[in-house]
C-alpha cells in the first residue's frame, strides 16, 4: 500500500470518529435539549446552562397522561413478545431440527409476513376491532403487533437453534430422554441466551411500534408512548413542547438505551445471523 | 438426517450386530411419520395466528376494497346500514380525477425508497469499511450503531422535527434559514435525512457482519499477486459480501415501501410533499372510508410483493437465509423455485 502506516492510522481514528459523531449527535442534542429551561429552549449552545429538570417534571404533569402511556407500552409489548416468543420456540425448534416436506414454504411464508406492509392489515383489522368493540383496549394492539414481531422472533430462533449442536439432543434422547424432554431439559436452558437476544430484539421492534397503536385508539389513556409523546401539546395550541418533547424522547429512549450498550454483542449477534450466511 | 434423531430406546451393543437392512428401513418410515406429526404440531400454532392476523386481513382488505362508503340514503334519510358494492370502482378512481392524491403518494413512496436506500447503502457500506479496519474503539462503534437503530421512529421524527425547527441547530448551523418542516422539497429532503440518520448504521451492520466471514487469506493473496486496494475491493469484497448486502438492501427497500412513522410525526399527516401511500391509506381508513383505504392497502401490498419478487428474481437473493444444510435437504426435498419469498 502507498499509504503510510501512520498516516492510515490516523485516517482510520478521524473515520470512527465520523461514525460515531454520526449516530450520536442527534441523540446527544435531544438529551441536552430536554435539560435545558423552556425559557431557554432555543439556545443552541452545546451544553445546557443552567441544567433544569423543568421538562422533565412538564411530562409527568398528570395533564399529560404520560405515566399511563409508558405503562401501557409495557404491557402491550411486554405481552407482544411473551407471546412471540413462546410460539416462536416451537416453531424454530422444528425449523431448525427436524425435517419435513414444505419445511422451505413454511419459513419462507413466515419470513414473507414480515415484510408485509403494517397498514394492509391493519385497515381490515381496524375495521373488525370496531365491529367488535376492541377498540382503544390491549388486545387490539397486541394482536396485530403479532404479525411482524413472530416472524421476527422465528427468524432469530432458528438461527440460533441452528447453532447448538445436534449432538446434545442425540446424547441426551441415547439416554433415555424422548423428543420432548430433551427438548425442555437440554435445549431449553442452552438456548437461554438466545431467547433472551430474541426477546430484546423483539420487545424492541414491539415498543417502537406506531402505526397499529395510533389507529386502534382514540382515547389518551390507551395510548401508548410513541403515540402519546407525538400528540403532546403545549398549553396553548400555538406553542410546541420541543422541550418536554424530547424529555419524554429520552424517558422512551434511555431504556432501551441502556438494554441495547449491556447486551450489544449478543444484538449484533442475533440481528446480523440472518445476514451473514 | 431425521432417521438418527428418532427417539430411540438404548439400544444393547449386541443388537447392533444384527443384519440392519430391514429393521432399519422399517424404523425409518416409522420415524420419518413421526417427525412429520411433530413438525406439524409444533409449527401449526405460528401458522394459525399468521392466518389470523395476516391472512384473514389480507382478504378482507380485498373484499373490502370493493365496497364503497356509507351513504345517505335518500329514501330515509338516514345513513345506510351496509356499504355499498361499487366492484373495481375504487381502485378505477386512481385513473380518474381523485387520483391525483393517490399518484402523488405512490411517487412520494417510490422517490423516498430510491433515494433512502441509494444514501442507506452507501453510507452503511463506508461505516461498515470503516469499522472492518478498525481495531480501537470497535466496542464504543457498536454501541453508538445501535442506538439510532433502538430510538422508536416517533421519537426520531420528533427529534428531527426540532432540529429542523426554523430557530433550530439544523438552521444555526447551515447558517441560514431553511423552512424544512413546511411543505415543499426541503420537507421532502428532511424525511430522506432522518430516515437515513436512522437506518444507515443498521444497513452498516449487516454488511459488517458479511466482511468478517471473509477470511484474510483471501485477501493476503490477492495482495501477494499485486492486487491494489480498488482491485481489492471490486473483486473480492464486494462479490464476497453481496449476499449480506442484498439482504440488508432488500429489507431496506421493503421497509422504505411501507414509510409512515417518520414523515406523519416530521412533516404532519396530509402534506402532499410526504404523504406516502401507508399514510393515504391510514387517513382514508381513520376517516372510515374503509373501501379506498383497502384498495389503496392492496396496491401498496402487491407493489411490494413485486419488487420482493423482482429482487429474489433478478438477483437470487437467498433471503430465506437457509445455512449449510442446503445439500442435505435438496436431496430430501425436490428443488423449489426460490421465487416465493414474497
Amino acid at each position: 500500500m502507498t499509504i503510510p502506516a501512520s498516516l492510515r492510522k490516523w485516517l482510520l481514528s478521524l473515520g470512527v470518529a465520523a461514525v460515531v459523531a454520526y449516530c450520536l449527535a442527534p441523540f446527544y442534542w435531544m438529551l441536552v435539549s430536554s435539560l435545558r429551561r423552556t425559557s431557554d429552549i432555543f439556545d443552541n449552545s452545546l451544553l445546557p446552562s443552567p441544567l433544569s429538570l423543568e421538562n422533565y417534571r412538564a411530562v409527568f404533569d398528570p395533564s399529560q397522561a404520560f405515566t399511563r402511556a409508558l405503562l401501557n407500552s409495557l404491557v402491550v409489548a411486554g405481552v407482544t413478545t411473551l407471546l412471540a416468543l413462546v410460539l416462536a420456540t416451537f416453531t424454530a425448534y422444528a425449523m431448525a431440527r427436524l425435517e419435513f416436506r414444505l419445511k422451505r414454504l413454511v419459513l419462507t411464508l413466515i419470513i414473507a409476513t414480515s415484510m408485509f406492509p403494517v397498514v394492509s392489515i391493519a385497515v381490515p383489522l381496524l375495521k373488525l376491532f370496531v365491529d367488535l368493540g376492541w377498540v382503544n383496549t390491549y388486545q387490539a394492539m397486541i394482536v396485530p403487533s403479532m404479525s411482524f414481531t413472530l416472524p421476527l422472533a422465528v427468524w432469530n430462533l432458528t438461527a440460533f437453534f441452528r447453532q447448538l449442536p445436534d449432538e446434545l439432543e442425540q446424547a441426551a434422547m441415547v439416554d433415555g430422554c424422548t423428543r420432548g424432554q430433551a427438548f425442555r431439559k437440554v435445549i431449553i436452558p442452552l438456548a437461554a441466551p438466545g431467547l433472551f437476544t430474541t426477546a430484546i430484539i423483539t420487545f424492541i421492534a414491539a415498543w417502537n411500534e406506531f402505526l397499529i397503536a395510533l389507529s386502534m385508539t382514540n382515547k389518551p389513556e390507551m395510548q401508548t408512548a410513541p403515540v402519546a409523546i407525538s400528540k403532546f401539546s403545549g398549553a396553548t395550541q400555538f406553542e410546541t413542547p420541543f422541550g418536554s418533547q424530547m424529555a419524554a424522547g429520552v424517558l422512551v429512549t434511555v431504556p432501551l438505551v441502556i438494554v441495547v450498550l449491556l447486551f450489544q454483542r449478543r444484538i449484533v449477534a442475533g440481528l446480523t445471523a440472518g445476514a451473514a450466511k | 438426517m431425521a432417521e438418527t434423531r428418532t427417539p430411540a430406546r438404548p439400544v444393547p451393543p449386541d443388537a447392533r450386530r444384527e443384519p440392519p437392512a430391514a429393521p432399519a428401513r422399517r424404523r425409518r418410515a416409522r420415524a420419518t411419520a413421526g417427525t412429520a406429526r411433530l413438525a406439524a404440531l409444533l409449527v401449526s400454532p405460528t401458522l394459525l395466528v399468521l392466518a389470523v392476523v395476516v391472512l384473514y386481513p389480507t382478504v378482507v382488505a380485498l373484499q373490502q376494497s370493493l365496497y364503497g362508503a356509507r351513504r345517505l340514503d335518500p329514501r330515509t334519510g338516514f345513513v345506510e346500514e351496509t356499504e355499498p358494492f361499487v366492484g373495481l370502482q375504487n381502485f378505477a378512481a386512481i385513473f380518474g380525477e381523485a387520483g391525483s392524491r393517490f399518484w402523488n403518494a405512490f411517487w412520494n413512496t417510490t422517490f423516498f425508497t430510491v433515494t433512502t436506500v441509494l444514501l442507506e447503502t452507501l453510507i452503511g457500506v463506508a461505516m461498515a469499511l470503516i469499522m472492518h479496519r478498525a481495531f480501537r474503539g470497535r466496542a464504543l462503534v457498536r454501541a453508538s450503531i445501535l442506538i439510532p437503530w433502538a430510538i422508536p421512529t416517533a421519537v426520531t421524527g420528533l427529534l428531527w422535527r426540532w432540529i429542523f425547527n426554523s430557530d433550530g441547530i439544523a438552521n444555526t448551523l447551515l447558517g441560514h434559514q431553511v423552512l424544512w418542516t413546511t411543505e415543499g422539497f426541503h420537507a421532502k429532503a428532511a424525511v430522506i435525512i432522518a430516515d437515513v440518520w436512522k437506518t444507515a448504521p443498521f444497513v452498516g451492520l449487516l454488511v459488517l457482519a458479511g466482511l468478517q466471514v471473509i477470511p484474510n487469506e483471501v485477501y493476503e493473496a490477492a495482495r501477494i499477486d499485486g492486487a491494489g486496494i480498488l482491485r481489492r475491493f471490486r473483486h473480492i469484497t464486494l462479490p464476497l459480501v453481496k449476499p449480506a448486502l442484498l439482504v440488508a438492501v432488500l429489507f431496506r427497500t421493503l421497509d422504505a415501501l411501507r414509510m409512515f412513522d417518520l414523515p406523519y410525526i416530521l412533516i404532519g399527516a396530509q402534506k402532499t410533499s410526504v404523504e406516502t401511500l401507508s399514510m393515504l391509506a391510514q387517513d382514508q381508513a381513520a376517516n372510515v372510508r374503509f373501501g379506498p383505504a383497502s384498495a389503496y392497502a392492496v396496491i401498496l401490498f402487491v407493489y411490494v410483493f413485486l419488487i420482493a419478487l423482482a429482487f429474489v428474481r433478478l438477483l437470487g437473493a437467498d433471503v430465506v437465509g437457509d445455512d449449510g444444510k442446503v445439500k442435505r435437504r435438496r436431496r430430501l426435498l425436490p428443488r423449489r423455485p426460490q421465487g416465493v419469498a414474497a
